[in-house]
């Protein structure tokens, strides 16, 4: 996979959060091969590999995400899709390559700077983790928590409202649906208004109507600017977004990365 | 119109949540777990222990010196000879002593003193004047000391039955006992606050791994290992405190219900707090609280390397 050009980069001024958009051709020194891409890549894979130990997952993948793009991710079950996504929020680190996060090499960041990575990245988990002992309300505003930032009760309300959940903000976790759990991280995860939003199967366990209720909010981030990236099985979702947005298809095979054709 | 007595559990939960918790880093640990009575059990039964160690370096310290004090200037003759003699060899030494440069004063003990130094042995009311026994003559130093060998050999010329002790043969070992003791107490304390740190760091190992599962959403949110740590520390900095106050109180009971000095005699009489050496004891739990804070501080960051 070469490079990742999308049209809602292009719809957008020529900058993002001050940042200056610019053409630029074979980014990666040792590439000879010219690329389009469009700026400063938030997300950027350079010949990447990662091993479990069991053999290769992943192998030889190169991309950038551009600010403000819109991407979904399909393959197969253990195609390595999570592990995509978890080399993207430096949750693993490649076994061969570079991964840059906001420009910084992630084998270069300290603990505190993945943190504070992290501040920029919402992530929804498949599994949904949440701190079982505290409100939802409370799991919700979790990252402003640890950001030492306090969450306006109106702007909580009204997320939690958007994902229909405002009936369940005293409820603890363990309370809560598999659905309901969904929507719950899909919440914290953007409540900080993070740049780039990574979503794991985030309406795996959803109903159509709630699903496209999902999908409209993080179109929206995406007018906004964010950068999204989702994994999911879900053609149906896919096609509805591609519909809404310019969103970009990328599919894992056989260990790499394509972009997926226009039969979606 | 009908009184609500209770409040809804949602409402309960917000406020516990929003008013008992009052640091935030605080309430994302759960707060229950076996560990929170296992830490405080065991700053309680240290610091108890603690207390009984510092009575005993105080006690010990305080033996050592009045040990020290009180037969480091003085001296005994002892005079065994045939009961005709030892009135003219009791004279005899007591004219050589009062010659003798150095000394300050030499007295003989009389028999109610002979009987009262034998009464732990023998009981009351001992026919000391129909016994074989010794005469004692205690000899006091005046501070520039004197030739105990030159003293030692008139006193063989003078009265042959007289036998003199400066008390250097077993007042050095007592010494140095109860200075070995006062340093094993001590040792006890360092051991004793070794032994809390220790199992503060198992209870904090603990107590990360069952909450690994929080540890991973907070490092997901963006949460600073700083800031995970804090809430670990500052629970087990409090839960040791008051763990050791309690134990200190304890051990500072303990240490009063003591028998008195009057009660029981020797060695025990000592094994106390005197004057402001009460006020020690309750140095101890500040200090358990900051061995905890230290353990838990090095346990929780050495834990998050490993978990995440």
């Amino acid at each position: 996979m070469e490079c990742v050009a999308t049209k809602s980069a292009i719809s957008k001024p020529l900058s993002f959060r001050n940042i200056p958009l610019r053409l630029v051709i074979g980014a990666f020194p040792g590439n000879s091969r010219p690329r389009l891409e469009w700026g400063i890549a938030v997300i950027a894979f350079e010949n990447v590999a990662y091993n479990y130990g069991g053999g290769e997952l992943l192998s030889d993948i190169s991309l950038r995400l551009a600010p403000g793009s819109f991407h979904f991710l399909t393959g197969p079950s253990g195609a390595g899709k999570t592990t995509f996504l978890k080399l993207c929020y430096a949750e693993l680190l490649p076994t061969a390559g570079h991964v840059t996060i906001f420009d910084h090499d992630v084998h270069g960041l300290t603990r505190d700077d993945v943190a504070m990575t992290r501040r920029r990245i919402g992530v929804v988990h498949q599994d949904c983790q949440f701190l079982d002992h505290l409100p939802l309300s409370a799991n919700i505003a979790l990252p402003l928590m640890v950001a030492g930032r306090a969450a306006p009760q109106g702007d909580l309300s009204d997320l939690m409202g958007w994902v229909g959940l405002d009936r369940l903000a005293h409820s603890l976790p363990p309370q809560l649906s598999g659905g309901e759990r969904q929507r719950a991280a899909l919440a914290r995860a953007i409540i900080t208004g993070p740049d780039v939003i990574l979503a794991d199967e985030p309406t795996g366990n959803l109903d159509w109507d709630m699903s496209l209720r999902l999908l409209t909010l993080l179109v929206e981030l995406n007018r906004m600017g964010k950068t999204v990236v989702v994994a999911t099985h879900d053609l149906n979702l896919i096609r509805q977004a591609k519909s809404l947005t310019a969103a970009r298809v990328l599919r894992i095979a056989k260990r790499r990365i394509q972009l997926a054709g226009a039969d979606l | 119109m009908s009184l609500q007595l209770t409040l809804p559990p949602q409402i309960t939960r917000l406020l516990q949540h929003r008013i008992f918790h009052a640091s935030p880093a605080d309430s994302v640990v759960p707060p229950s777990g076996h560990t929170a009575w296992l830490t405080s059990f065991t700053a309680g039964a240290m610091t108890f222990l603690a207390v009984f160690a510092l009575a005993l370096s105080l006690a010990s310290g305080r033996l050592a010196e009045r040990w020290a004090g009180a037969l480091d200037r003085t001296a005994t003759v002892r005079i065994a000879a045939a009961s005709g003699q030892i009135d003219a060899q009791t004279k005899a030494v007591l004219a050589v002593l009062a010659t003798t440069p150095g000394i300050a004063s030499a007295r003989a003990l009389g028999d109610d003193e002979q009987r009262k130094l034998l009464e732990p042995w023998f009981g009351p009311n001992l026919p000391v004047e129909s016994l074989p026994l010794p005469r004692l003559i205690e000899v006091t130093e005046d501070g520039s000391g004197y030739d105990a060998e030159g003293l030692r050999q008139r006193l063989t010329a003078e009265a042959p039955g007289a036998v003199f002790d400066d008390h250097t043969r077993w007042r050095k070992p007592l010494a140095t006992a109860a200075s070995r003791l006062r340093l094993l107490g001590w040792l006890a304390i360092a051991l004793i606050g070794l032994t809390m740190a220790a199992m503060i760091t198992l209870a904090a190992n603990a107590s990360l791994a069952a909450n690994a599962q929080v540890i991973g959403v907070l490092r997901l949110v963006g949460a600073r290992d700083s800031y995970i740590a804090r809430a670990f520390v500052r629970r087990f900095t409090l839960r040791a405190f008051a763990g050791a106050a309690a134990g200190a109180l304890g051990g500072m009971l303990g240490v009063a219900l003591l028998p008195s000095a009057d009660a029981a005699g020797a060695f025990m009489t000592g094994l106390g707090f005197h004057g402001a050496g009460w006020l020690l004891p309750l140095v101890l739990p500040p200090l358990a609280g900051l061995v905890a804070f230290a353990a838990t501080r090095a346990a929780a960051f050495r834990k998050l390397r490993e978990l995440h």
